[in-house]
Parts: C-alpha cells; structure tokens; sequence
C-alpha cells in the first residue's frame, strides 16, 4: 500500500541528503520525493510516498523523527488532496493533433509546446490520473516524461503542524 | 576581537570539559593554538579511533560526553569506527574535527574528506561550521543533543578559516532550542497503568535490563522495582553491572553467548518488560517467538526502538528512570511464589563452566577470581572477542561498571577505554581484559598510557588464535580454519617492558591469580599475560 507523508524540516543545506540516506540505509522505498519551502521560509515540506505495510511507515516516522532538522512527519490518512505536475512529450505529426487535444481536453491538461512531430502537455492532478493520461498517450509515442513526484495537503482547516507550535 | 578557535575552546570550557582525546594535524591547528592556553588537558592518542574509544570510556565512567578532536581527512576517517561504535551503543561523545579552508570544499584538496557526509549514518547528528558566529550555539546544541534523550555521538566538523576568523565577542548560550529535538522524559501514565496491571496479572513475568538503564542512571529505581516485586530480572551484555550477580531475582545475561539460567527463563516467561534494551539479535535471536510466546512491556526513550525489532503489548517511551521509578512505586503485587521458585532451581543447577588448570590459564575461573579480588567500585573493560564472553559471563559487577563494544562488537576498544575510565575515574581500579587478536588492534595506546603515567592493568588472553571467528569456522564452516591464526605474536612481556610497563607471564591459573594479586596492588600500570588453550570456546 502507499503513504504520502508530509514531512516539515528546517530549510538548511544537507537536510535532503540525512532523509534520502536514512532511506537507504534503512532499505525503505521511496516511490517519490518532493521538496519546497513553506509560508515560513526557515522551514521547507517534504511530500514523500513510500509502498509498504503499517509496520514500515510506522518505522519510517520514527526514524524520520529522530533526524534533529526534522520537525513534524504526519502520515496523511483520511482526506488530503495530493497532486503532482507532469510535463509529458509525446510522438505527434498534424495529423494526430486532434486526437491527442481530445485526450488532452478530456483530462484537463494542457499543451504547453508543439512542433512539427512532437507535442507537449503539462498535466496536474493524482499520481493516478496522471498514470491514465500516459497510457491514452502511449500508442502515440511517449518521447520523454517529467514528474515532480506527489504534493499533498489535507483538506479542511487541518494542518501539519500549528503556528506557534 | 576573538577567533573561531578560542571561541571553540571557551565553548568547551563553558560545558565544563576538563580533558580531551586527541591527535592534531594542520586543519585542526588554530584550534590546538589556543588549546595550549586553556586549562584543558589534552591526551594525546596514537590514532584517532582510540580517542573516540577512550571518550566513550570517559563518558561511560563519569556520565558527561568524552570529547575528541581528530584533524581533516584521514584524522577524521580514522574517527569514524571509534563514532560508530559509540553510536551502537548510545554513548554520549562530542567529535571535533579540524576541515580544509571552507572555500576549498569539493574540490578534493590535501586531506580533504566529506566527513559529515561518511559519518551521518554513525551519528546522533553532525554540523559543517560555514561561519564561526554559529560556533557557540553549535557547541551548546551538540553537547546537548549528545547527552539527552538516546545518548549518541555528536560530530562538529570546522574549516580552518572558520577556526582562523574572527568575531566582534563571544557570547555563550544559556539554552537551546531546537524545534525538531524535545525528547520525552515522562512515560504516559496510562501506559504506566496498563504496565502495572500487566505485572500483576502475569503467571511468569520476567525484566529484561539493557543499556538504557545504564545510560539513564536508573540503576536504583530497578533494584527497588526487583525488591519489591521479586520479578526474576536478566540482562542484555549493555545491561551487564546494574544487577549484581549475587541478587537473587537475578539470572545473568541471556543471549546466543549468555547464561542458560537467563535464557531458559526467557522461553517460558509470559510478560517481559524490555528496559532500554533494543532486542538486537545476539540477545533474542527469535523476536517473533518471544512476542507470541510473551507479553511484551517495551521501555525506552527512543520511539523508534519501540516496535523496531519486536511488537510491543504496551509500549512505554520516557526516561528509564522515571519510568521504572512510577513502576515501583505503583506495583503492588509480588510475582507468583511458583515461577520465582522455578527460575531459581534453574540457577541453582547451574554450574558455571570453566575449572582452573595447571596446563593453562583457564579464563573463566581466572575472570571469577579476578572478579573477587578486585574493588567493589571497579571498572572493568572487556574488549571483543572469545575474551569478551568470558569476561562478561564471569565478571561480578558490584558498585563499579563493566564497558565493552556491545553493539558494533569493536576489537581494540578495552584499551583505550580503560584510558578513559581511569582519567574520568582517577581512584578508581581500571582493568582491560583483551584477546591478544584484539589487543594488538590498539596496543599502539600503550604510549599514551606511558606518557601519561596512567595506572590501568591490562590483562591479554593469548591463545595465538582469532578464537570467535575461529568457533564460527568450526561450528559452521566444517573447521575449515583461514586466517584465523595468529602467528608472528610478539612476546607481549617484552612488548611492554620496551614501553616500561612492568609485565609478567602466566601459564596455569595458580600463577594468573598470584599475579593478579601483585598487579592490583601495585598503583602502576601492569601487563599480565595469560597463557589460554586455543581450543576451548566462549562458553
């Protein structure tokens, strides 16, 4: 199964690298990676979604806790709204045009770049959808793909981590 | 104005840190310089990974982080083994190395080696000093962070410019504040409560003492919670020294080089509270059976402990201390008359293995006498190997401590431990039991020891033989023996004569326990050499 969790850390040099070696050494996979700095700019979230069981995210939280530059790791369960962004360049000649617009219209994504054999679309949504827009695209020639990994937050008022805290 | 490097010495004066391990290089030098001005002692080793070893000997013995200070490059890389054995095991140290000019960083100069980078999974945390401004609330979180919560060692790498630069005044901080490090002291009394109930309810409970009691100070709050309970109790090797061996409830250390007794008690107990210990594989080897077997009450202050290896019933996260303090205080009930009377016919049939010989020095009845002749507040280091099982089975802790590389399992760590132990305990007896495979991993100390007049007894197990290694190639390896032998000894007596170490050989035990009793009661350093059969095991 996987977790998204949304992990605050202070935004200081190295801080990618303690997390990414914790995982390694630890043998936890990491599906994806996302990192960027908050409302408060001392302070930087990492979205990271891993696959395994409950006893391995729960080892994951922990270990990531125990890193001193970590603030708060919440497993995002319940209902959050996760989304990435992914730029896709697909095999076009006019010819087809219409057919990946259609597809791209469907979706709701977007052409960002066209050139005489080529297409591009930028695309915004769940790891999911995301995964289903590359497969209607597929037929047509994948030429290259770039993904920000999973962003997530939780609905409502909620927050990772209150101000003041 | 004031530099980088008399800023790091005043941060060391202010955590009160009267004495450190070291061996300088240029990268470290401005901080050596103004070393020289200070009231601090500095102990030169004769490789860095033995002043790592000797600070955790230091910290072990008087409870504040042993500090030590290595140069750039292969100074620092020699450090790593001595950090991560220290980090195995939770002890708290402060590591200093001196860095190359911070604008020379990557490009790979002279001595130059990322070390924060090789040492992030061996330590508690690290920091790369970009400006010395930093220097003063970095040395304040470090010492703070090595010695709070999971003790561990704490890594301060310092470009030389950064020693070099200067600041308008120095300022000590009073606190630290580290939004991502509060660690829990106080165990949920809930859990407390189930805990209680659990113990009173259980047929055949059993405690488990590992090295977080140590580490915690809880020594006290474990021998009332055994008193008033009459809970039969065993221990991990970390654990070894809280409980006495002549304790009643108490069974000895369990494990794949334990005491039968202990971990026959283990198979059949129904609750286990786990007390700091980590439940690494050489002390339960099968987690899974014991959890389904067993009730498992986890204590420690580390979460992630909890859980890691075994499932908890009722975990307990806080200081050992406190913890074990609410649970003596608040359980009632005595543990059933039956069990107690079980497990002490088990340790009544035991008979401790090892008769003495007139052939050799056989080590485990050597290791008992030598037990009963020394202090009541002694320190004993064991260092690793077939000589470590000896020690640690045989060896009766009383008031004093017994420090070994339980965790990362070190060869060479008895030597400069006992360095340590002797200066954080200066009237204190300080003995180091090594193999002779393991002493020559650091005899190299035995300078240090000289130069500093330091009266620790070293006591060297020669069998001529690599013995552990040489077990597992017996046991699982069809006694196929590679490199498992020690040929080219030198003759150890004569090695520390060379250094003016008075040293003696003893070839049958008669002999040893003559010479143990000269040797401790001598107040100079001394080498005894013990003449051991090399075909008799651990245990």
């Amino acid at each position: 199964m996987k977790y998204t969790l949304s992990v605050l850390v202070e935004n200081q040099p190295g801080v990618l690298s303690k997390v990414s070696g914790l995982f390694a050494r630890r043998g936890f996979n990491i599906d994806s990676l996302a990192v960027g700095v908050t409302e408060d700019s001392r302070i930087s979230r990492m979205t990271i979604v891993v696959n395994g069981d409950e006893h391995l995210v729960e080892q994951v939280e922990k270990q990531l806790n125990k890193l001193i530059p970590v603030i708060k790791v919440k497993v995002l369960a319940g209902d959050f709204i996760s989304s990435e962004l992914s730029l896709v360049k697909v095999s076009c000649t006019p010819q087809y045009r219409p057919e990946i617009i259609q597809i791209a219209d469907l979706l709701g994504a977007r052409v960002v770049d066209v050139s005489l054999s080529s297409m591009t679309l930028q695309f915004s949504d769940t790891a999911q959808k995301t995964e289903t827009l590359f497969a209607l695209l597929k037929p047509y020639g994948i030429k290259e793909i770039a993904r920000t990994g999973t962003l997530a937050i939780e609905r409502g008022p909620g927050v990772t981590r209150k101000q003041n805290a | 104005m004031i530099s980088g490097a008399e800023i790091m010495v005043k941060c060391l004066e202010n955590e009160g840190v009267s004495l450190l391990f070291g061996y300088p290089g240029a990268a470290i030098c401005p901080f050596y310089d103004r070393l020289s001005q200070s009231s601090i002692r500095h102990i030169l080793v004769r490789e860095e990974q033995n002043a790592a070893h000797a600070a955790s000997g230091y910290a072990r013995s008087c409870g504040r982080p042993g500090v030590c200070v290595a140069t750039s490059g292969p100074g620092a890389t020699n450090l790593i083994t001595g950090l991560a054995t220290a980090y195995m095991d939770s002890i708290p140290i402060v590591a200093i190395t001196g860095q190359v000019n911070s604008e020379l960083l990557g490009r790979d100069v002279f001595q130059e080696a990322d070390i924060t980078g090789a040492c992030e999974p061996f330590t508690k945390h690290s920091y790369l000093v970009k400006d010395a401004k930093e220097l003063p609330r970095i040395f304040k979180e470090a010492f703070h962070i090595a010695s709070t919560g999971r003790p561990g060692p704490v890594l301060i790498d310092v470009p030389i410019d950064i020693q070099q630069s200067g600041i308008a005044e120095f300022k000590y901080p009073q606190q630290v504040d580290i939004i991502g490090y509060k660690p829990r002291t106080q165990g949920h009394a809930l859990q407390i409560k189930r805990a209680v109930q659990a113990m009173s309810e259980a047929k055949r409970p059993l405690i488990c003492c590992g090295g977080g009691v140590v580490l915690a100070g809880a020594r006290k709050e474990l021998l009332s919670l055994l008193e008033k309970t009459q809970i039969p109790a065993v221990s991990t090797m970390m654990g070894l020294g809280v409980i006495p061996l002549d304790n009643e409830s108490y069974l000895g250390m369990i494990g794949t080089h334990g005491r039968r007794p202990a971990n026959q008690a283990l198979l059949e107990a129904d609750l286990v509270i786990l007390c700091g210990a980590r439940v690494g594989d050489r002390a339960i080897c099968a987690p899974d059976m014991l959890g389904a077997q067993a009730k498992i009450i986890h204590i420690d202050v580390d979460p992630a402990e909890i859980g890691k290896n075994i499932t908890a019933h009722i975990p307990i996260v806080g200081d050992i201390r406190l913890v074990l303090g609410a649970l003596a205080e608040k359980a009632s009930a005595r543990a059933p008359q039956e069990w107690i009377e079980q497990v002490r016919a088990y340790q009544r049939d035991y008979v401790p293995r090892g008769e003495p010989s007139e052939d050799f020095v056989e080590p485990r009845s050597f290791v008992r006498a030598l037990s009963g002749m020394m202090k009541d507040d002694a320190i004993l280091t064991a260092d690793v190997g077939q000589n470590q099982i000896w020690s640690v089975n045989n060896f009766n802790v009383k008031e004093g401590r017994l420090l070994t590389s339980g965790g990362l399992g070190t060869m060479g760590y008895a030597l400069p431990a006992a360095l340590g132990a002797k200066l954080a305990k200066p009237r204190r007896q300080v003995v180091a039991i090594c193999g002779d495979g393991s002493f020559q991993m650091s005899m190299c100390e035995l300078g240090t020891l000289c130069q500093n007049q330091i009266d620790i007894k070293i006591i060297v197990m020669v069998n001529g033989r690599l013995g552990m290694v040489r077990e597992v190639q017996d046991k699982q390896y069809g006694g196929r023996h590679i490199g498992t032998v020690l040929d080219g000894n030198p003759d150890f007596v004569r090695l520390a004569e060379a250094y003016g170490i008075p040293s003696a050989l003893a070839e049958n035990n008669r002999q040893a326990e003559e010479l143990a009793r000269k040797m401790l009661s001598s107040s100079k350093a001394f080498l005894l050499v013990c003449r051991v059969d090399p075909d008799l095991p651990s245990i």
